[in-house]
């Protein structure tokens, strides 16, 4: 029972891990609360299970593509829509909602509302401490991980990386320092959503296919947001795996868990931002840093 | 009688010159005979939930346009108050009258509650924190299904009256007296209470506001309780009408769609949240003669609206039919050439100094 649940959270923490970095990333830089970054997700799902099943496209070749696709897609949404309503927190989080709306409406259009599944990009099983484990399940954390560490290289270890920590800290001093805002912005968005699309194109398998996937991750990615402070990458990933592990706990040993699994981890969500409310590594006085 | 003449001569000085006013005062009297001229069971069902929506609405307001709280869980307010009233009515078998008003007191104990994150977190924080309560809530029902009925919900309340002509009037009167408390506990311009001043100025600046002397605190929780009492009448009127509470009344679009309709109607009027509902409530029901694009319609609106009037539909069209009197400050029709009250003519054409070179 403990190895399972042990390599079950791990598996879990790290999708909503490149969930909730990308979110983070994207409010640390732009400033933006983007609801739609799940339904990106979705969209990915999608667009590997009509590569793969429908069209029978080798599996790399389709996430290649579907990743073009949907950097585009950002960009397109980056420049179209949030870029004019930045300022104003509630018109973003309704354009980010609407946005969402529009990308489950056009699937559930294109897909109609059945459950679908993607086959599994590598087939079989293997022992780990005694658990079978679906060599996916591998993949998933291992894609996933991976994922995550370019990112942190790109941010840490070239200009472009250095100029979007910049931007997070100082919005006003990185322009003055000739920094073109606007363009980092959109680089962020843009790594976000990817990093979103890799990890809802490696999951597609493990998951069922439906224009409503995006809602339970959203959910989870928000409290895994917040429990480590909302713009901190290192506290999005670590409140990340408390809550895939909180998850597969639940799942795991309360009866009819998977209907709370969403309510326990906003219960813990709340808890900790009551004792501490700027999240486990959030800045204190972050509204000022506007 | 004195009285009454002095009410209609008010009418006629103060409302009827003012187009936003007049317009209001023509919809309110129009609203109570609207039952006249349609009897469509169907349509007049739709009046009643889109009259309850009113009310729902106008009090996401109140925390969101006006304290600056935006708040994302306002659904449980709304799902809470809608389920005590349907448990004290089935349960306890409390009438209708006595259910309704217990469902908003809990409700204003759960904005107590609610309130306790929001007094430690700001902005945007406070409005993700928000989203949370309605899927905490989700959860209770599903661990106390033998109470709350689960994913099926407590069906067979009593309605609020057997003929759905009188339902309407009911909800009607409800959501007038409703939305003039609400108007009146929140107009920055009234002499009797601080409250809206105050409010608005927590939204602009709370820390400014509390160099003022102002008790934020007390003003927030103030608010929080209004707004919960409101948005926790609408769910008991809700549960009433429709007869049935499920987890529903709890799910993510109940929250947003308030925040929609008074983002679109505007933030920060309650006329607002009523402008919102009235437009967008009935193009939804419209569209349900094409399921398939329906959210999508809905959703392309939403983002169109924004795009182009971010202040709300409300501020937009004043902007263009009113206008303040450049000596006494009154508000004008726009098309008037003079001030109504004072004479002084209205659009006065500066004319355009020499530049200096």
């Amino acid at each position: 029972m403990f190895p399972i649940i042990l390599i079950k959270g791990a598996m879990t923490g790290a999708v909503y891990a490149s969930l909730a970095v990308g979110f983070s990333l994207v409010f640390g830089v732009a400033r933006i609360i983007n609801l739609a970054h799940t339904a990106f997700f979705m969209l990915a799902a999608f667009a590997i299970y009509a590569m793969v099943m429908i069209y029978h496209w080798p599996p790399l070749a389709a996430v290649g593509v579907m990743l073009i696709g949907i950097s585009f897609l950002a960009i397109a949404v980056y420049l179209l829509f949030l870029d004019r309503v930045r300022e104003n927190e509630g018109a973003v989080i309704l354009v980010t909602v609407a946005l969402a709306i529009i990308f489950q409406e056009t699937m559930l259009l294109l897909f109609e509302s059945t459950f679908r599944a993607v086959d599994p990009f590598v087939r079989g099983t293997t022992q780990l401490f005694g658990v079978t484990v679906l060599r996916q399940e591998l993949l998933i954390f291992g894609v996933t991980v991976a994922c995550l560490i370019a990112v942190l290289l790109f941010l840490y270890k070239t200009r472009l990386g250095l100029s979007l920590r910049v931007t997070a800290q100082d919005r006003e001093t990185a322009n003055l320092m000739g920094i073109n805002v606007k363009w980092v912005c959109l680089v962020s968005v843009v790594v976000a959503v990817a990093l979103a699309a890799v990890a809802g194109a490696v999951v597609s398998p493990t998951l069922t296919v439906e224009p409503y996937m995006w809602s339970h991750p959203l959910v989870m990615m928000f409290a895994a947001v917040i429990l480590g402070g909302l713009g901190s990458l290192k506290g999005s990933f670590i409140g990340a795996f408390i809550l895939g592990y909180t998850e597969v706990l639940v799942v795991f040993l309360v009866p009819a868990g998977s209907f709370i699994k969403g309510p326990v981890a906003m219960l813990i969500m709340v808890i900790i931002l009551l004792v501490r409310p700027e999240g486990l590594f959030g800045v204190a006085f972050e509204e000022e840093r506007l | 009688m004195k009285f009454i003449r002095r009410q209609f001569r008010r009418i006629g000085r103060e409302v009827l010159v003012i187009p936003g006013r007049a317009i209001a005062f023509i919809f309110l009297i129009a609203l109570f005979f609207v039952p006249l001229a349609i009897r469509d069971p169907y349509v007049l069902k739709v009046l009643t939930f889109m009259n309850i929506f009113v009310i729902y609405a106008a009090s996401w307001n109140v925390l969101g346009g006006f304290t600056g709280q935006f708040c994302m869980g306002q659904g449980a307010f709304f799902g809470l108050a809608a389920y005590t009233s349907a448990i004290m009515n089935l349960r306890l078998g409390l009438p209708v009258w006595a259910s309704i008003p217990c469902g908003a007191v809990v409700s204003i104990l759960a904005g107590m509650l609610i309130a306790v994150p929001s007094l430690r977190l700001r902005g945007i924080y406070f409005s993700l924190v928000s989203l949370a309560f309605p899927i905490i809530l989700i959860g209770l029902v599903y661990v106390f299904s033998g109470v709350t009925g689960g994913e099926m919900g407590i069906s067979g309340v009593d309605v609020l009256a057997r003929h759905s002509i009188v339902v309407y009037f009911i909800v009607v009167t409800a959501m007038v007296l409703c939305v003039l408390a609400m108007w009146k506990l929140t107009d920055p311009t009234t002499k009797v209470f601080r409250l809206g001043v105050v409010l608005l100025a927590i939204q602009e600046d709370e820390i400014s506001a509390r160099c003022l002397g102002v008790n934020t605190i007390k003003y927030k929780l103030l608010a929080f309780g209004i707004s919960a009492f409101f948005a926790g009448l609408a769910g008991g009127l809700y549960v009433h009408v429709l007869r049935i509470a499920g987890p529903s009344t709890l799910n993510l679009m109940f929250s947003f769609n308030p925040i929609i309709w008074t983002a679109f109607g505007g933030m920060g009027t309650i006329a607002g949240s009523v402008v919102g509902v009235y437009l967008l409530y009935p193009v939804m029901e419209l569209l349900r003669f094409i399921p398939q694009l329906r959210m999508l319609i809905f959703a392309g609106i939403i983002i169109f609206v924004i795009l182009l009037m971010p202040e709300g539909l409300v501020h937009w069209v004043r902007d263009k039919l009113e206008e303040n009197c450049p000596r006494c400050k009154l508000i004008n029709a726009s098309l008037r050439r003079d001030c109504w009250a004072c004479g002084a003519p209205l659009h006065i054409n500066i004319k355009q100094r020499p530049e200096v070179t």
